[in-house]
Parts: structure tokens; C-alpha cells; sequence
């Protein structure tokens, strides 16, 4: 076992080194800014053009004691609803014809004028580009009502605060599971399919020969699966530093806006580094094991396609179970290894049980061990030439 | 050259023995029935055309192999990859990182094989100086000439002072100078105890270096011994030059003799050298020169693996 440990480290400590400290790996740690940086110019290009949604401005043409209680009223609503909602009252005060003023008013484009309201509270009339029941009409009729009657009186209605039904507790968790998930999902699909390309080096340089008669084959494959591991790992250091301190520039609320997970935000996030290690092990090792296969960058090409897919597969069963984290497919999902990880920890969000994730955990490193055995034999076998067996896809002789 | 001390040096027992090795590809019988004995201490020939089986049964002896049937014990034990600290191995195909320094490559090779990357990284340091290559130390691979490379993945091979040296055609591509240096180098490891085994298709090399050969021919051993071993199962030939064609002396002269000029050439008969002399004074052959020679070990190799290997053999001749 030592001298296994010893080989495995000893690979992992050379291809962790090429990783991270060769030119690309700079490449890779700023690869996420390229898809900011697209946001960003879209962002920009679509400010600069109209805006999608505005709130409806209502020019109001009314003596100025009218209009003081038409906002009042205004302002009432808006602490009811949310303010963004509310339409956007802007005072005239009234000039001989008031036909033609109203038809100044709407072809004004600043302010952008949605209708004009005329005849005060008393006989109101609203003239635009507005519909009999839309909402710009039936907020102004809440307005005009208000303004008419005054100040209304408030109403005491006895409150108590609840954390919330069930139903809405386990809609709310439901979220935080499914952004947990995608995240998990997408950064190991993210970082994963590096592994498929793992030995077309050793391969193509035939330093495989010296590895294979210097360690087992299983400590070469365990020292390149967490080599890259801790790539990526260093990887999601710098990203999720830099997002970190970027979502806190943009986002003062922070975590608090996502709803709680079931076990609580620790516990989540030390089982988001569990299920992250534990799923990157999993398809690492398919992966490792299907690129040791191929013998030319083209055939791991050919390859990634299917594996992606088969990743977007596997994610979509464990994305099937959020919301009904006891049901049988839920436990499918946990069950199945490489859906397991995904599965679990979007169990974290919802349900507050801890000792599931242990089992969980245990069940996931036993599978990462037997793929990783399964690919050093196949590996000895059909590379190595260890054995009969050769390569399914390859049904005839190169 | 290395001046080493070899730890724990057992030198009891063979180095190598393999019982009945069989290894098959798809259809193909690539080892059929290999039984060796490599001798501690010893520089051992696997001597071979190319296709011949030879690498297939070192890789089998390293362990990066499986046989299909038979048992091998290398070092005492029976699984290869337990001794792997002990042994050192130069693949037909080199094989480095090319963006690795040449002192790193070596290191890591030598860490491979259980030194820590310290230890590793100090003797790279000094083998790289010992073998005129101290300059390029920190100099990627892929800058390297090929016969500096190769000379790096040979330093990688012994960096960790092995008892056994596993050299898969060590001398193929290498220049002349760089040939008599790899020979003095595998001289040198043999003198501070280590066991060599090299396979080669150059019968001058092996002749030159080796104690023992085992001749490969088509997956079998054809011939496992001393090289003197295997030049005794030929007879020495004799060379007689003589004034008179004819003669009582004729008779003494075995029926399949042939001529090359004026020159007869057969076999030593069994009776010996002296027995022939005096039938030739006696019968009044007029002796001009007479000359008996030992087989080399290509004429012991053609008689024993046959024409077509030894035609074989000959694509590549030593520098």
C-alpha cells in the first residue's frame, strides 16, 4: 500500500506541477472571464438601445391641489406594492386647449408619456396607448378613488410572524437545490473532461512504458485523477474568490437572498466540497478510463461529445428528484454513482438529515475505487497488452 | 563512470528465472515457452531478429505484462512490481516529457523508483555533471539532441542504483562514441554488482559484453548459455593451403569440404588437430598455411536460430 500511495504521489505531484505551473493554466483561470466579458458587451449594446419594460408615466393635467392628492394617493399604493410597479404621475398645469396639450404630451419622449389623465378627480379621462382593463387604467381608477375620498384610515390587522408553511418552506429549499445542483453539475462538467485527455502523453511519448514498470497501473490512474482534482480545485479557489468578492460588490445581500438549506449554510457548504470532490472522482475516473482507451487526440475529441452528454444525461435524473427528496426515484438517483453526488447534496437543501450523506460519501469513494480499478484493467489489457481484450469500439485491427 | 556502492546485494541465487513463459496476442504466440536463468551478477544477451520476441519477454520479466501461462521471479519475488525500486529499465521506445528539464526527468524517474525528489534531484544533478551533460541540466527535454535524451533516460534508469538493469536495444540509435560509452557504463555496472540484461539484434555487441546469451528465434529460446557454450556446439574450422592438389593426404580431408580459391575450408574432424597434421606431413600435402578458428558467435548464432534469423540480424551493424 505504501509503495501504491508512494507511485500514485509521486505521478500526481508531476502532472499537478505541468498543470498548473505551465502558460495554458493562466488561460484556464481567466477562461470564466470570457463569458463575463460577452455578458458584459451584451449588457451594454442592449442598454443602449430602448428600454424593454418602463413604468408608464401618466401625465396629469390638473390644478396643482388636484395633483397634491392624486400623488398622495400615488404614494400610498407604492408603499403597498412595489414601487417599480406603481405608474409615474408627472404634473401640467392646464393651457387653453387641452386637446391639443394632451396631444403634445403623448408625442413627448421626455418623459415618455403613456397617457394623459384630464378632467381632475371629478370627471377623470385618461387618453393613450393604454387598454380599458390594463393596468395603467385600473392603478389610476385605485388613484383617482383615493384622491376623491382623502386619507384612508388604517386598519389594524393582528399579525404572527411563522417561518412559514411547510409547502412554502420545501418550494423555497427546492430553489437552493436546484441552483446547488447546477452549480455542481456545471462546474464538474466544466472541469472534468480534462481527464479524458490524461494519457495521450504518456502514450504518445512512451514514457507509459517506464511508469507501467515502475508502479501500478491503479497509482498511475489515482495519481492523475486527483492531480487534476487539485487543479480544478485551485482553479475554483481563484473563481470562487473572485466571484465571491464580485457578488459582494453587486450583491450586498449576499447568500441571505438564496432561501437556507435544510441543514444550514455550513453544513451545505462542507458538503458542496464534499459532493464537488466526490463527483469530479466519479467522472474523472469514467473518463480516465474511456480516454485511456483512445490512443490519438482526435479519438478523445470524438469522444468528449458523448461523454458530455452522457454528463447532461445523468444530471437530469438527479435534476428529477429535487422536490421529493424521499421518493423512489430521489433514492435511485442517490443510489446510481454517478448521479449520487448531484442527488445528495440537493437532499442537503431540503431535507435536515445528516447521516444519509455519510453513507452517501462512503458509498460514492467505494464506486471511485472499483472504476478506477475497472480502467487500470482495461488499460493493462488492451494498451499494455496484457490480455486479450481490445478496445469496444475498435472492430477491426488499425 | 558511476563509482556506486550496490545496497544489500544478494548475490545468491539467479537474478532472473523464467519457467515455461507463453504470452498471446489476439492469435499471435509471441513468447512460446520460455524458460531462463539469469545469473546474479552477470551480463545477460537476449540476442534476437527483430519480431523475434525479445522485448515482449522483458516486459513480461518487468512485470508491465501479464504472461498467458508460466511463472517468472525476478529479484526473489514473483510479482515484478515489488522489486520495481530494484530494478532499472531503458525501453526500446525512449520516453520522456518533453517540457520537463532533464534534471527533473531523471528525478522523476528516479522517484518512481522510491527515492524522495531530493535525494533524486541531488544525483541527477551528479550523474548529469559525470556525463558531460552538467550544462544542460535545466534545459527542457524537447532542446535535448536525441542522443542526449537517450543518454538522459539511461541516467534516469540507474539513477536509483538497481541490482537489476533491464536495457531494451540500449545501443540502437546511438553513434559510435556514444556506443563504446553505453558499453563501458554497462561494464561499470556490472563491476559494482548489478545484473545486466540488454537485448539487442547487433551479435557484436553481445559477443563483446556478454557472459551469457540466450538466442531468441520466433518466441523460443533456441539457446540459453555462456557465449563459449555456444560457440562449442560448433567445430572449430580448419583453413589448409596446400602446394600439392592431390595425394594420400585427401583422405583425411572430410567429404563436404569446399574450396574458396585455392584455399580449403572444413570442419576440425572429432579426432582433433594433431591426428589431421600428421595425416597431412605423412601424406606429402605440401603444407603452405594452415589455420584453425573458433566460431564467433555469429557463425554459433546461424547454425543455432538459422539463416533467415541471422539475415535478419544483419539489418544493422555495430559502429
Amino acid at each position: 500500500m505504501k509503495r501504491f500511495l508512494r507511485g500514485a504521489f509521486v505521478i500526481a505531484r508531476r502532472d499537478f506541477s505541468a498543470t498548473v505551473l505551465s502558460k495554458t493554466f493562466l488561460f484556464f483561470l481567466i477562461g470564466p472571464l470570457f463569458p463575463l466579458l460577452i455578458g458584459g458587451v451584451f449588457a451594454g449594446v442592449s442598454a443602449s438601445g430602448p428600454p424593454r419594460s418602463e413604468q408608464p408615466v401618466v401625465a396629469v393635467i390638473a390644478s396643482p391641489s388636484e395633483f397634491a392628492r392624486l400623488s398622495a394617493a400615488r404614494e400610498h399604493l407604492a408603499d403597498a406594492l412595489d414601487e417599480g410597479t406603481v405608474v409615474e404621475l408627472v404634473p401640467f398645469a392646464p393651457e387653453g386647449d387641452l386637446a391639443r396639450q394632451a396631444k403634445g404630451l403623448l408625442g413627448s419622449a421626455d418623459p415618455p408619456v403613456r397617457a394623459v389623465l384630464t378632467g381632475g378627480i371629478v370627471e377623470p379621462r385618461l387618453t393613450g396607448s393604454v387598454h380599458h382593463n390594463g393596468s395603467t387604467v385600473r392603478q389610476m381608477q385605485l388613484i383617482v378613488a383615493e384622491a376623491r375620498t382623502g386619507e384612508p384610515k388604517p386598519v389594524h390587522v393582528d399579525v404572527t410572524s411563522v417561518e412559514g408553511s411547510p409547502v412554502l418552506l420545501a418550494n423555497e429549499r427546492a430553489i437552493t437545490a436546484k441552483i446547488g445542483q447546477f452549480l455542481l453539475f456545471f462546474l464538474t462538467i466544466l472541469l472534468s473532461g480534462m481527464l479524458l485527455s490524461q494519457l495521450i502523453e504518456e502514450k504518445s511519448n512512451k514514457i507509459i512504458e517506464v511508469i507501467a514498470a515502475a508502479v501500478p497501473i491503479d497509482a498511475l490512474f489515482v495519481g492523475k485523477l486527483f492531480a487534476m482534482l487539485a487543479a480544478s480545485v485551485v482553479g475554483l479557489i481563484v473563481w470562487t474568490s473572485a466571484g465571491a468578492a464580485l457578488v459582494a460588490s453587486l450583491n450586498p445581500g449576499g447568500l441571505s437572498s438564496v432561501p437556507a438549506p435544510a441543514v444550514g449554510w455550513p453544513t451545505f457548504l462542507a458538503l458542496a466540497i464534499a459532493y464537488f470532490g466526490m463527483n469530479y472522482l466519479l467522472f474523472g475516473s469514467v473518463f480516465l478510463t474511456i480516454g485511456a482507451q483512445a490512443s490519438t487526440a482526435r479519438e478523445v475529441q470524438t469522444l468528449s461529445m458523448p461523454a458530455t452528454f452522457g454528463q447532461v444525461l445523468i444530471f437530469g435524473f438527479a435534476a428529477a428528484t429535487i422536490g421529493a427528496p424521499d421518493s423512489t426515484a430521489a433514492l435511485a438517483a442517490a443510489i446510481f454513482p454517478l448521479s449520487s453526488p448531484m442527488a445528495m447534496f440537493a437532499r442537503a437543501a431540503e431535507s435536515p438529515e445528516l447521516w444519509p450523506h455519510f453513507i452517501a460519501l462512503a458509498w460514492q469513494a467505494v464506486w471511485v475505487a472499483l472504476i478506477l480499478r475497472l480502467g487500470a484493467g482495461l488499460f493493462r489489457r488492451t494498451v499494455l497488452k496484457s490480455g486479450p481484450a481490445r478496445p469496444l469500439w475498435r472492430l477491426r485491427k488499425a | 563512470m558511476l563509482q556506486q556502492v550496490q545496497p544489500n546485494l544478494v548475490t545468491t541465487g539467479p537474478a532472473v528465472e523464467a519457467i515455461d513463459l507463453v504470452k498471446e496476442f489476439d492469435a499471435t504466440r509471441a513468447v512460446d515457452g520460455v524458460s531462463l536463468t539469469v545469473p546474479a551478477g552477470s551480463i545477460y544477451g537476449l540476442l534476437g531478429p527483430n519480431g523475434a520476441g525479445k522485448t515482449t519477454i522483458l516486459r513480461i520479466l518487468l512485470g508491465i505484462i501479464d504472461p498467458s501461462s508460466g511463472t517468472r521471479r525476478v529479484l526473489g519475488r514473483e510479482r515484478p512490481l515489488e522489486a520495481a525500486g530494484e530494478i532499472g529499465y531503458l525501453p526500446e521506445e525512449r520516453g520522456l516529457y518533453p517540457a520537463m528539464y532533464a534534471r527533473e526527468a531523471i528525478a522523476f524517474m528516479g522517484a518512481l523508483r522510491g527515492l524522495t525528489l531530493r535525494e533524486a534531484r541531488r544525483r541527477a544533478d551528479s550523474l548529469l555533471k559525470e556525463h558531460g551533460l552538467g550544462d544542460w541540466a535545466k534545459k527542457p527535454i524537447r532542446t535535448l539532441s536525441k542522443g542526449m535524451a537517450q543518454t538522459v533516460q539511461l541516467l534516469g534508469s540507474i539513477i536509483h542504483r538497481p541490482r537489476l538493469i533491464v536495457l531494451d536495444e540500449p545501443f540502437s540509435g546511438l553513434d559510435a562514441i556514444n556506443q563504446a560509452r553505453l558499453e563501458e557504463l554497462i561494464r561499470s555496472e556490472a563491476r559494482n554488482g548489478a545484473t545486466i540484461i540488454f537485448s539487442t539484434h547487433v551479435i557484436a555487441h553481445a559477443e563483446r559484453l556478454c557472459e551469457r546469451v540466450a538466442i531468441i528465434a520466433k518466441g523460443k529460446v533456441a539457446f540459453d548459455g555462456r557465449v563459449d557454450e555456444a560457440r562449442a556446439r560448433l567445430r572449430p574450422i580448419v583453413r589448409l593451403r596446400t602446394r600439392e592438389r592431390g595425394g594420400a593426404w585427401r583422405s583425411a580431408i572430410p567429404a563436404d569440404a569446399r574450396t574458396e580459391g585455392d584455399t580449403l575450408v572444413f570442419e576440425l574432424p572429432g579426432s582433433g588437430p594433431e591426428p589431421l597434421l600428421k595425416a597431412l606431413i605423412d601424406g606429402g600435402a605440401g603444407i603452405e598455411s594452415l589455420a584453425i578458428e573458433r566460431p564467433g558467435l555469429h557463425e554459433a548464432f546461424v547454425a543455432i536460430a538459422g539463416e533467415a534469423a541471422a539475415a535478419a540480424m544483419g539489418e544493422e551493424k555495430p559502429q
